[in-house]
């Protein structure tokens, strides 16, 4: 399965030029600054803009073409797509069940998918849905957007900034719930964003979009750390850690996480033992040794070698580490990578000092 | 009292008015709907159009009216031809005249309640899989209800009240062209004042009452304005 797209076009200004082609049952985030394309890109995927100079086929079934003897273009209601925008959009004459029902009621039932039941219980909608619509809260709203979207069968969800709106708590919870179904679903998930810590921690891939170009493209543990990329060097610069839960400790409330890097301790979490978690290091929590400390408190500290430095700013330096093949960020003061002498090649110990995890 | 002319006069209102309202309904709503989506740059064209029966005197659009019905016309002609009578002084010529008159009536609240909707539940429901006459069934129609019920109480009363059209193209053949308007005109002509009172009292009710529906209905009275 992929979703390829040609798309380019221009309008008041702006160009759009884009040459992607997508992969299946993996969520690809579209990130970039506003104004970058993002949402230009999503809904002409969806076939709500028509951009002429288009071409796009979802598992070699064209939806657009630009082939001047024969144009194609398939509507939005027959690209078997749904699409979650910013505000959820809910609709206003209808109770939160119909609202959830309407794409299921446009649905084969044969078709592979969700059932309304399954997306209730998804996005823990249960206690709302003999709710009205205009009682429920932004948050709520949204998830009720989630569910009816997923309720329609989509053969590829797209998603525009469907957390930007929302206040931390409901963008939290939404984001588990997010990352829950992502494991469960088997279709591919286009997210638009343009914040770094829902792209960690939902995105495989990663689209890196501006001023209507794709600066880069692929797996979002690599591109996050990219030190010619302006991302690694924000205050919001995370790596990424593919780790498994290993194992509890009950006696000091801790569980420990197996991963390349090694092994992580984090404050006890309710997890399976051998469920695959994603581990987030914010490269302002890493700080670097140049040997093993004993008399620290930090619990997770793991060998590594500096592989690349570079200047972000007047006083920080970005430095990325590998860690048994694992490219993890740090962002230091140019005054302590001076004094510790850091250079490319040396053997150091990352320390972190808080573990983020999803 | 109402005397048997007068009931049959106000029937013929009342009738003229519903024919008009559902002929309005069924035109108007595609219009209305091109025009709160239309991206031509000459739709102001088709708007100023449409809103000329607010500002012309009756008179004149009758006038002009009755000039199309004359079987010297191509209209004229061809509804003769067709229907082996005039348009002139006929109840379908009346119903003709109403719906261009009633028109802008119908055509304004529909307009603002489409506009006011926006695309995004629109595209929402494509998303959803919803085809163009779906969404607009399942989404458009309920989301405008109100602008509905004040498209149809608007139609309907404005038509009740015409007067100087019917006058023009209609005259005042009893049982087919003879309104409640144009009953009143008469009764008073002939001085024979409680008649009239009985059917302008009765005109008076029904619009008020239907006026009290279009308000209650719509409670921030945005139907009545007609700049968005």
């Amino acid at each position: 399965m992929s979703l390829d797209i040609k798309l380019s076009a221009s309008a008041n200004g702006f160009n759009l030029d884009i040459d992607l082609s997508l992969s299946a049952n993996k969520v690809t985030a579209i990130f970039g600054p506003s104004g970058s394309g993002k949402t230009s890109l999503l809904r002409t995927i969806a076939g709500l803009d028509n951009q002429r100079s288009s071409g796009i086929s979802f598992n070699g079934e064209t939806w657009q073409s630009n082939g001047r003897a024969k144009a194609v273009f398939l509507p939005t209601h027959k690209r078997k797509l749904a699409y979650v925008f910013q505000e959820p959009s809910l609709f206003e004459h209808l109770s939160v069940m119909a609202n959830i029902e309407y794409g299921a009621n446009r649905t084969s039932t044969d078709q592979e998918g969700i059932s309304p039941e399954q997306a209730i219980a998804a996005l823990e909608l249960t206690k709302l849905v003999e709710r009205d619509v205009d009682t429920l809260s932004g948050g709520e709203r949204q998830r009720v957007a989630i569910a009816r979207a997923l309720c329609s069968k989509p053969r590829v969800l797209l998603m525009d900034e469907p957390l930007s709106a929302l206040d931390e708590a409901s963008k939290k919870e939404i984001l588990k719930m997010l990352v829950r179904l992502r494991n469960q679903l088997s279709i591919p998930i286009i997210y638009v964003s343009h914040s770094i810590s829902e792209v960690a921690r939902l995105a495989d891939d990663l689209v890196l979009l501006e001023r209507g170009s794709v600066v880069t493209s692929g797996d979002v543990q690599s591109i996050l750390t990219q030190l010619d990329l302006s991302l690694a060097h924000g205050s919001d610069a995370e790596s990424i850690i593919d780790a498994v839960v290993a194992e509890h400790d009950e006696e000091y409330g801790l569980t420990y996480l197996e991963s390349r890097v090694g092994r992580f301790s984090v404050a006890r979490k309710e997890l399976e033992l051998g469920e695959s978690v994603r581990v987030m290091l914010s490269a302002k929590d890493v700080s670097l040794t140049l040997d093993r400390q004993r008399d620290t408190s930090i619990l997770n500290i793991f060998p590594a070698m500096i592989t690349e430095i570079k200047h972000a700013g007047p006083s920080q330096v970005t430095l990325k580490l590998n860690a048994n093949d694992v490219p993890v960020l740090a962002s230091l003061t140019k005054k302590s990578a001076s004094l510790m002498k850091l250079e490319t090649g040396m053997k150091v110990y990352l320390q972190a000092k808080s573990v983020a995890l999803l | 009292m109402f005397s048997e002319a007068d009931l049959v006069a106000l029937f013929l209102t009342l009738k003229l008015a519903g024919i008009s309202t559902l002929v309005l309904l069924v035109l108007g709503t595609p219009l209305a709907w091109w025009l709160a989506n239309s991206q031509w740059r000459f739709r102001f064209l088709v708007e100023a159009m449409v809103a000329l029966p607010l500002v012309l005197p009756p008179t004149v659009l009758g006038f002009y009216l009755l000039v199309a019905f004359s079987p010297s016309s191509l209209l004229g002609q061809t509804f003769a031809a067709v229907f082996g009578q005039s348009l002139a002084f006929s109840f379908t010529g009346l119903v003709l005249g109403s719906v261009i008159y009633s028109l802008p009536f119908v055509i304004q609240p529909l307009q603002n309640a489409f506009v006011a909707i926006g695309t995004r539940p629109i595209e929402v429901a494509a998303s959803l899989g919803a085809s163009p006459m779906d969404r607009f069934c399942s989404i458009v129609v309920p989301l405008a209800r109100p602008g509905f019920l004040s498209a149809m109480i608007l139609g309907f009363a404005h038509t009740l009240g015409e007067f100087g059209v019917v006058l023009m193209i209609g005259g005042n053949i009893p049982g087919e062209t003879q309104v409640a308007s144009i009953a009143i005109y008469q009764h008073v002509e002939s001085l024979q004042l409680a008649s009239a009172h009985w059917l302008s009292s009765a005109l008076l009710v029904i619009s008020f009452a239907l006026l009290i529906i279009v308000y209650a209905a719509n409670p921030k009275a945005r139907v009545l304005r007609w700049s968005k």
